[in-house]
């Protein structure tokens, strides 16, 4: 690898060049959406891709979620490897029994004989003041339900090593990535999420979590923009002497458990951030895989700092206020 | 005159051209389904009598059978190789026979059983056969979006094949039926729509339901062939479906047929039917298509003997398909938790 390019990339620039390498290399791949041709993704995650790939193969779609996502079930079963955008997570509701009754199921209602390798890519996450019908990460609704691989990186040289993975993946993965780590200065981006990034393909394996910062005092757990808030209370909560451990989920099925209970053996105490709604959700299935495991590691009760059961206001200091950040984290560990 | 109507004229009705192999193929697969479902019908019933308990007997959950609705998935299928692709509904077993998938293992599928195509994970609404790429899904209207896909899948590869999508007239008010549609002709792919229409959406008929009498009108609105077929007739039908299968495999992309057939049952096993007027079931069973096929083949010169030859062999699948099932193992309650993910991986 001594001869690896290594440029900073944006997230959006990462899976568009995980996608372009993937295609290059793989005739059946191809990517089907909403405004992902000419305009390159409402994220830029498609960018450049119309260009050197042609409309064939790079096929923008009507606004017609339910054909198209059940097109790509149907090319994936055929022998193609889609990976098909729906650009906003929240439009799920126009669409969910392509993706759950039939992209999920089919491998097993045919005993394994039907494999359905498509990613669904989708946008998640807000902070940009877009309500409630724009800004949702429904993470937990999708890692529900069974059958669907559910992945959501937190940096550009995750998502694009967990990209390249997700297509080779013979299962379905749902690729959620934040607007707020795009790299789209529009969306009020999070600059830690650019970063450096190989140009040679390379893969990160779905379900590793991965343990971004060590720390022996506390774990603080998260996934996409929950990772850079944790960073950023670690760093606060060093000021004071405490070592935070971060661990950054990357995936949540399959869910990392042991790289989570490894890291609470060592510290005793753990927080989970998700910029999910709090209820039913990632931060009770991460709290209770390490109590199940041994309710003695903690040494302290377990807490969250997570979306609040509402849907997502549209004021800023309103949405602001509802949001995890650093200071609820560093709050949360004073009150353990 | 629209399209739509332009097509309704030009479609052929002299059904004279069709070979007697055919014929003689199609009347044997009609009968073949007709004769499993009225064994699975027997069988269903073991174990759910005299208090019917869904959950019961070596067959359980719901049971949609496809009785009068044989014209329909011969007529079609007729037309089709192992390499085309059908996607089908929660009542599929006159499609799936006339596709050619699997009878034992189809049957094992219906009773449970490991033999069966996804050794009972799947049953009667979810059958999936890989060797004649033939799948199936419980909702309505949702195996639309997969055909079409299948069929751009085809294009883009340059290979042979044709989607077919098989749904009941139930399915014509979904936005699956709309986009689908849509994208099909949008990107001209070679994807034939067929709605059964059997007159009843469980209990809400199609007059109920529906804004349009006919819904080949509505092809129009996507500008593709729209098409109309009367009286449940498997030659007719199988003249039509002819038509609109080779424009989709010459690159002429889809069309949109709809099938006027009828179910001799109700929606499920257990349903008591009484949304339907007095002396319909009378006169449906009246017009079963499968006596009223073997008197035109009498008439054309196929003997009885021929016609009970083949009714012995239809006996004989289904005997050796109840068989194979009835004899083979449950697999054990642990497959449950594999083949949730390609390669069989299981995530807990």
């Amino acid at each position: 690898m001594s001869n690896t390019k290594i440029r900073r990339l944006t997230i959006a620039r990462a899976m568009a060049e995980a996608i372009q390498q993937e295609m290059q290399s793989d005739p059946r791949v191809f990517v089907m959406g909403e405004d992902i041709g000419a305009l390159g993704g409402v994220f830029g995650n498609t960018r450049g891709l119309l260009e050197e790939f042609g409309r064939e193969r790079i096929r923008d779609t009507p606004i017609s979620e339910t054909a198209f996502i059940g097109a790509g079930v149907g090319a994936a079963q055929d022998g193609m490897r889609p990976v098909v955008e729906l650009m906003f997570v929240d439009f799920f509701g126009v669409c969910f029994d392509a993706i759950y009754n039939n992209m999920a199921k089919n491998n097993y209602f045919s005993g394994g004989n039907v494999k359905v390798p498509m990613v669904l890519m989708t946008s998640t996450g807000g902070g940009y003041s877009d309500a409630g019908q724009h800004s949702q990460c429904l993470y937990a609704t999708f890692a529900h339900l069974p059958g669907m691989k559910v992945v959501s990186p937190s940096n550009a040289y995750d998502a694009k090593g967990m990209m390249i993975a997700a297509i080779r993946d013979d299962s379905p993965v749902v690729f959620m990535y934040h607007k707020g780590l795009q790299g789209m200065g529009w969306l009020g981006t999070e600059a830690a999420a650019t970063v450096d990034t190989p140009e040679q393909p390379y893969q990160v394996e779905l379900g590793k979590a991965k343990i971004v910062r060590e720390g022996s005092d506390v774990t603080i757990v998260g996934l996409a923009m929950g990772v850079h808030n944790a960073l950023k209370a670690a760093d606060k909560l060093a000021e004071e002497g405490v070592n935070a451990e971060v661990v950054d989920l990357r995936s949540l099925v399959p869910l990392d458990r042991e790289t989570v209970i490894s890291s609470v053996k060592k510290t005793g105490r753990l927080i989970v951030v998700d910029e999910d709604y709090q209820s039913y959700g990632v931060s009770g299935e991460v709290i209770t895989s390490v109590v199940e495991h041994d309710y003695s590691l903690l040494r302290s009760g377990p807490k969250r700092v997570a979306y609040p059961d509402v849907p997502i206001p549209f004021a800023r200091h309103m949405e602001q206020f509802c949001l995890p950040n650093a200071d609820k984290i560093v709050a949360a560990f004073h009150a353990m | 005159m629209t399209k739509t109507q332009r097509n309704r004229f030009q479609k052929g009705q002299n059904t004279m051209l069709i070979s007697r192999e055919t014929k003689l193929w199609m009347y044997k697969t009609m009968l073949l389904s007709r004769r499993f479902e009225e064994t699975i019908e027997q069988i269903y019933l073991e174990g759910k009598t005299p208090a019917f308990n869904m959950a019961n007997g070596p067959i359980p959950g719901e049971m949609h059978l496809s009785n009068g609705q044989e014209p329909v998935a011969v007529g079609v299928c007729a037309h089709l190789n192992a390499e085309d692709i059908v996607t089908a509904t929660h009542r599929p077993h006159h499609q799936a026979i006339a596709k050619g998938v699997d009878l034992k293992r189809m049957t094992a599928e219906i009773f449970g059983k490991q033999t069966g195509l996804s050794g009972g994970r799947g049953g009667h609404m979810h059958i999936f056969d890989t060797n004649v790429n033939f799948g199936c899904s419980g909702i309505i209207a949702q195996g639309m979006g997969p055909a079409c896909g299948a069929a751009l899948s085809r294009k883009m590869q340059n290979k042979p094949g044709v989607a077919v999508s098989f749904i009941g007239e139930g399915a014509v008010n979904q936005g699956a039926f709309h986009e689908s549609l849509n994208l099909a002709a949008l990107w001209c792919l070679p994807v034939v729509f067929v709605v059964e229409d059997n007159a009843w959406g469980i209990s809400v008929s199609k007059q109920d339901s529906t804004a349009v009498a006919r819904n080949d009108v509505r092809a129009a609105a996507y500008d593709m062939p729209g098409h109309f077929v009367e009286n449940n007739d498997p030659l007719v039908i199988y003249k039509v479906a002819g038509d609109a299968i080779d424009r989709a495999r010459s690159g002429g992309g889809p069309s949109l047929i709809e099938i006027e057939t009828f179910r001799l049952a109700g929606h499920f096993m257990g349903d008591a039917e009484a949304y339907r007027p007095d002396g319909e079931k009378a006169f449906l069973e009246s017009k079963d298509p499968i006596p009223a096929f073997r008197k035109i083949l009498l008439a054309e010169g196929t003997t009885d003997v021929a016609l009970d030859h083949l009714k012995d062999q239809v006996e004989e699948q289904v005997s050796a398909a109840i068989a194979f099932a009835r004899e083979s193992a449950y697999a054990p309650a642990e497959d449950a938790l594999t083949q949730v993910f390609a390669q069989g991986e299981y995530h807990e």
